[in-house]
């Protein structure tokens, strides 16, 4: 039904803009170049791995090994920089979208690059270690891809517009109201109140933290023990019912604060592992080269 | 009271109280009346410690009354010791109800039932009001107040806040934030909804509600309010409550009633209007002086200045320069050509058309917000898709307009005395053409708040904009190839339509003949397919609709709708349909792209069958698009979040970039289908945030960013006026200390806005308070922050017609 009239509405809606006015995530960034390159980069150490004749086996101290070593602990330090891009917010052409496409891609490469560089000749040494760590934080990332992957969504539909701050203050808002409603109750109910206001909103224990979904916590016993009374009793109590319906929705209220909470510490858990384990991988590292060079 | 004042001054605001000092300094019989019981009402009410500001700082203070930037406290005090210094003729709680008589006897009514008798009247009353008053009986002893200082003062009552808007709002938030305050607030309003509210606040509102704070009564009037108790008439009937303090947030009522019936006339209807005024600041009624904020100068020093002048022009003193002379002598230094301030000013006002019907002080005024510009022959003046809303107007010499972006060579010349760059004017979008000066030319470039007052003042000036700037849009979006005299019989017919935010123009299935072109706003065509509204696109200022049935014939194929408050040219189907009969060529064109748009509906049409879940989809996100207010914005940030993993890192950027405060919040804002609209500025086609910043300090800046300039005095207005609430005032942290010495030491916050407690330990409590918003990362390369740093690509920024295409759907990244 209508036309764009000024004609420079089509330069400067141009493809590249049309592009970015999409969402594209990092794992597809530029149409998989990142996963392309390093697939590229996999496959040629692979073959050069399989035609290179190196006597009397494959090793890390031949000059093929050498190469493929080097490679490999430069794209290392490369992959950890993340870490300072990520902060550095310095002015430029550049996108952590990019860089994050990059690292994820190279970084599973590595594997190629690195376990061809030892010729399979593992052991229990320092050497070894430095691999080994370097799996680990590379088996991390890949946890941390597949948590990315999945559980923003949880994360958007489990808050429903509100913000963690809002969250939090409902929780004490609730609270204030149960103090206030359990003035006229008797010591017995009092005290049934009392253990839900004691209630932290944070687990303490961190395995509770990331994977607690089915705990209950003392809100929900003391919401349990006052509608049991309430059902056992005769003629309805006003300030019961009151107690009750709040504890219920201070329960609720927990249930969407934790399950926030939960997920948030999740997508960041694995990072937990990969950013010391890659600490722990440059110092086995250093160490391993240091050995090779000095001590071999 | 017998005597016969020479001067009475009504208002004692900077305005009024400069003028009352000069007048005692002349020695003129005088008095200044003023309604409140202090001085200065409007900055007695200002927040308690607010940082006054003194700008523009090139203008000197002319004034017997000292004036420098420092809190709202000391500048008081100074006032009030000077003002009994002067020796002042004071009258407090003087409230003026009526003004009658004739220069030289004025008869002055004042509330107290006092009449004062004066030869002239200089009104310096702000343009605060009056706030709306309860309308029901108030018993004795019961407390009714109209503004709210420092919510924190009251514990332990039972308040009732009359009043939803924003005000209201506001108040009834602060009363209840604090539980340990045990406040119990109930806030009523009279309609159904929060129909004047920003959406933040009412989100916020019905929060406090759900979590219990806040008892929120709708449909409700009070109908009595008495000493510790309310009495309610909602809807079920009546009701009473404990209530020991009610807080009134009716809005207030502008002056400008109580200004005419003194007999002074307004140069135009609109809101923005303001008083006609000589080049002494005498009104139409003669006697009667307008200044200050009520005269269209808001800002404290001009008040002041023209307090003092106002003052000798009324004694005599007609040879006074103003005050202003140095900043204009400035803005003509570099025009060829030695001419004095008042010269230039007569020059630019003689040559240009649409400026000749200014006063001499309109004048004035108008080149003190506006600039001229030389340039030589060649040089270009704005380039096409630049950003900008000003407006030019030649003052001498030519421009041509590249009216073909392939081909430099085509151009359309503008001629001495005209105007360009109307269409960013009306429209907020970006320059249609590239305009370079013909021969060496001046130019005056007119900012955009300064176009709209031009307009208000000189009724002329508007007509006349009005019919080059449709006269211009129908060329450029018809194409080059037709001149003035082809689009002239269709100027003729074509006629503005304001329209409401969603009313339609055109209805599907209805006959119509009509062509609609959008000037002002934003409208969405949808089609109704299988009985649900289909969203078919979206249609931004400077486009045009309904020529389908002139080319075709037949009726209406969809119903268009205004997403927003916006302004269509109706232009007559049959003055069009001879146009196109004329110009086979536009005919052609006009085919063509009908016939890419009858391709989508089909497409759209056809895939509804296949596909009806994705079509769905994107019509119903389009929708809540929509309605979030993005028909008004010129380029949002958007978050996915399939993809967000809540890293905050955008927000960590965006204030990395921008002295350490971050201009984006985002987990607050609306969020359908995990497509999340974080609270962070729009940059609106028209932005509401300018409409009242007393110093002009927000602008639209070359990229098409609204932003806010150093001049800002963090008066806070744009931040009530924005209905988005994405402006924050702050003061402005110190530096951190470097990244790398957080990452291998720890010093400092780390990356991010730093806590509060880290700012105020740092920041004197006399820092400022300054208004801050997205600027869109202006002249940061790369652009903006947020989405640069935003690892997973959940954050993107983008045009609404850029997201809302369907091109979309065809790729099928819905
Ligand atoms: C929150 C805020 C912050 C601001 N910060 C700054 C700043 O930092 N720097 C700056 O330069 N400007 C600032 N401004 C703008 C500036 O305060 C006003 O524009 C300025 O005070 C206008 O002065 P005035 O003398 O024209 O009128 P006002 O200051 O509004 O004074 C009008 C006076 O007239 C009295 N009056 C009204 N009606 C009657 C009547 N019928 N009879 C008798 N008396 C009457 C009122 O009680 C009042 O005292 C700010 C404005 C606001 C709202
Ligand atoms: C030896 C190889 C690797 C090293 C040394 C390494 C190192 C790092 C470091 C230092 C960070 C920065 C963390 C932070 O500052 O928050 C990081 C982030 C990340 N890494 Fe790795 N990494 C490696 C391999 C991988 C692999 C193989 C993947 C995925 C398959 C991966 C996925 C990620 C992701 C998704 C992030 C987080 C980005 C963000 O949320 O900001 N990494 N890595
Ligand atoms: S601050 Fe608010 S009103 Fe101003 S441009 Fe941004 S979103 Fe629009
Ligand atoms: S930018 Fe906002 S706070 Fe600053 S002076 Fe303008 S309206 Fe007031
Ligand atoms: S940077 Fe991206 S992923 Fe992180 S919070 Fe912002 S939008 Fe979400």
């Amino acid at each position: 039904m209508a036309t764009r009239g000024a004609e420079g509405a089509e330069s400067y809606d141009s493809a590249s803009q049309r592009h970015a006015a999409r969402h594209e995530s990092f794992l597809r960034y530029r149409g998989l170049f990142w996963a392309k390159l390093a697939s590229v980069v996999a496959l040629l150490a692979v073959v050069s791995y399989l035609l290179v004749d190196v006597e009397p086996r494959h090793n890390g101290g031949s000059w093929y090994g050498y190469a493929l070593g080097t490679i490999g602990a430069l794209l290392i330090l490369w992959l950890t920089l993340l870490g300072v891009r990520k902060r550095a917010m310095t002015p430029g052409r550049w996108s952590l979208k990019a860089w994050t496409s990059a690292h994820v891609y190279l970084g599973i490469s590595l594997i190629f690059i690195a376990t061809l560089h030892t010729g399979f000749q593992l052991g229990w040494n320092v050497h070894t270690l430095a691999w080994a760590l370097m799996l680990l934080v590379i088996l991390s990332g890949l946890f941390g891809i597949t948590v990315y992957g999945f559980l923003p969504r949880y994360l958007s539909d489990n808050r429903d517009e509100t913000t963690e701050e809002q969250m939090l203050a409902t929780v004490g808002e609730l609270d204030r109201q149960l103090r206030e409603a359990a003035q006229p109750l008797d010591t017995r109910h009092a005290a049934i109140v009392q253990r839900a206001l004691d209630e932290e909103v944070a687990w303490a224990s961190v395995r509770r933290r990331l994977f607690g979904t089915r705990f209950l916590g003392t809100s929900a016993d003391s919401l349990a023990e006052i509608r049991r009374e309430t059902l056992l009793l005769r003629a309805p109590d006003p300030h019961l019912d009151r107690v009750e319906a709040l504890l219920a929705r201070k329960v609720a209220a927990l249930q969407r604060i934790r399950s926030h909470m939960r997920v948030r510490a999740l997508l960041e858990a694995w990072l937990y592992v990969h950013v010391p384990m890659t600490f722990a991988t440059i110092a086995a590292l250093s160490a391993h080269i240091v050995s090779v060079f000095f001590y071999w | 009271m017998s005597e016969t004042y020479r001067i009475a001054i009504v208002g004692s605001g900077p305005a009024g109280l400069s003028a009352a000092s000069r007048a005692a300094q002349l020695g003129l019989a005088h008095v200044l009346l003023e309604k409140a019981d202090h001085l200065s009402d409007t900055i007695y009410k200002y927040q308690k410690g607010k940082h006054v500001m003194a700008t523009p700082s090139q203008l000197v203070l002319r004034s017997d009354l000292d004036f420098a930037a420092g809190k709202r406290e000391k500048v008081l005090g100074t006032w009030d010791e000077q003002t009994g210094g002067n020796k002042v003729n004071v009258r407090l709680n003087s409230e003026v109800v009526s003004i009658e008589g004739e220069q030289g006897a004025f008869r002055i009514a004042l509330k107290d039932g006092a009449t004062i008798e004066t030869e002239t009247i200089v009104l310096a009353i702000g343009t605060q009001g009056n706030p709306n008053l309860v309308r029901c009986p108030v018993g004795e002893g019961a407390v009714v107040q109209y503004t709210l200082d420092d919510p924190q003062e009251y514990v332990d009552e039972h308040i009732t806040v009359i009043g939803a808007g924003d005000a209201g709002i506001e108040n009834a938030l602060g009363l209840a934030a604090d539980p340990e305050q045990r406040n119990m607030v109930t806030i009523i309003n009279r309609s159904a909804d929060f129909a004047t509210a920003k959406a933040a606040n009412v989100q916020a509102l019905t929060a406090a509600q759900d979590a219990g704070r806040m008892i929120i009564l709708t449909e409700t009037t009070a109908s009595a309010i008495e000493a510790g108790e309310i009495v309610f008439d909602t809807r079920d009937g009546e009701a009473r409550a404990r209530c020991d303090r009610v807080i009134a947030r009716m809005g207030s009522a502008p002056p400008r009633a109580f200004v005419e019936a003194c007999g002074v006339e307004f140069s135009g209807p609109d809101r923005t209007a303001f008083p006609r005024l000589s080049p002494t600041f005498e009104s139409s009624k003669p006697g009667i002086y307008v200044i200050g904020a009520l005269a269209g100068y808001p800002l404290i020093k001009h008040c002041m200045n023209q307090g003092h002048d106002v003052v000798e022009f009324i004694k005599g003193n007609t040879a006074l320069k103003p005050a202003d002379e140095p900043i204009l002598e400035g803005k003509f230094k570099g025009l060829p050509g030695r001419l004095s301030v008042a010269e230039w000013l007569e020059a630019l006002r003689s040559s240009v058309t649409i400026l000749e019907p200014m006063t001499p002080l309109q004048m004035r005024e108008f080149m003190l917000d506006s600039e001229a510009h030389f340039y030589r022959a060649g040089a270009t003046i704005f380039d096409r898709n630049e950003p900008g809303d000003s407006l030019f107007a030649i003052a001498r010499g030519s421009v041509l307009v590249q009216v073909d972006p392939d081909d430099p060579a085509k151009t359309v010349p503008i001629e001495t005395g005209s105007i360009f760059g109307e269409v960013g004017l009306i429209s907020g979008r970006r320059r249609g053409a590239t305009v370079i000066a013909c021969e060496d030319a001046i130019c005056v470039e007119i900012p955009r708040m300064a176009a709209l007052k031009l307009q208000s003042q000189v009724p002329p000036a508007k007509a006349e904009i009005t019919r080059i700037s449709i006269e211009r849009q129908l060329l450029q979006m018809f194409g080059s190839g037709l001149s003035r005299e082809d689009v002239a019989p269709i100027v003729e017919t074509a006629e503005i339509v304001p329209v409401k935010a969603g009313d339609t123009i055109i209805e599907e299935g209805q006959e119509g003949y009509d062509i609609f072109v959008i000037r002002v706003g934003s409208m969405v065509v949808e089609k109704t397919i299988g009985r649900k509204p289909v969203f078919l696109s979206y249609l931004p200022a400077g486009t045009y609709v309904g020529e389908m049935a002139v080319l075709e014939g037949g009726r209406r194929t969809a119903t268009v709708r205004a997403a927003v408050k916006s302004e269509v040219i109706r232009i007559d189907g049959a003055a069009f349909k001879a146009l196109l009969e004329k110009n086979p060529a536009l005919l052609a064109r006009a085919h063509r792209e009908m016939e890419t748009r009858q391709d989508l509906n089909d497409y759209v049409e056809a895939k509804k069958d296949s596909f009806s879940g994705a079509v769905d989809m994107y019509s119903s996100i389009a929708s809540f698009l929509v309605e979030g207010g993005i028909g008004e914005a010129t380029d949002v940030l958007l978050i996915d979040e399939n993809l967000c993993v809540g890293c905050d890192n955008c927000e960590k950027a965006c204030a990395d970039s921008h002295d350490g405060l971050s201009r984006l919040d985002r987990e607050a804002g609306r969020t359908y289908a995990h497509l999340h609209v974080p609270t962070s500025c729009r940059h609106c086609e028209h932005p509401h945030c300018m409409a009242d910043c007393p110093p002009n300090a927000i602008h639209r800046g070359v990229d098409g960013e609204v932003f806010i300039d150093e001049t800002c005095i963090g008066c806070g207005n744009c931040q009530r006026n924005c209905p988005y609430g994405v402006i924050r005032m702050e003061k402005k942290p110190p530096r951190k200390p470097p990244l790398l010495s957080w990452l291998l030491f720890g010093f400092g916050p780390g990356p991010g806005e730093p806590s509060h407690d880290w700012i105020d330990k740092r920041v004197s409590p006399d820092t400022p308070k300054v208004a801050v918003k997205c600027d869109m990362c202006a002249g940061i390369e790369g652009g903006p922050a947020c989405v640069r740093a935003c690892p997973t690509g959940a954050a993107i920024r983008v045009a609404p017609e850029q997201f809302l295409s369907v091109a979309r759907l065809e790729e099928g990244t819905i």
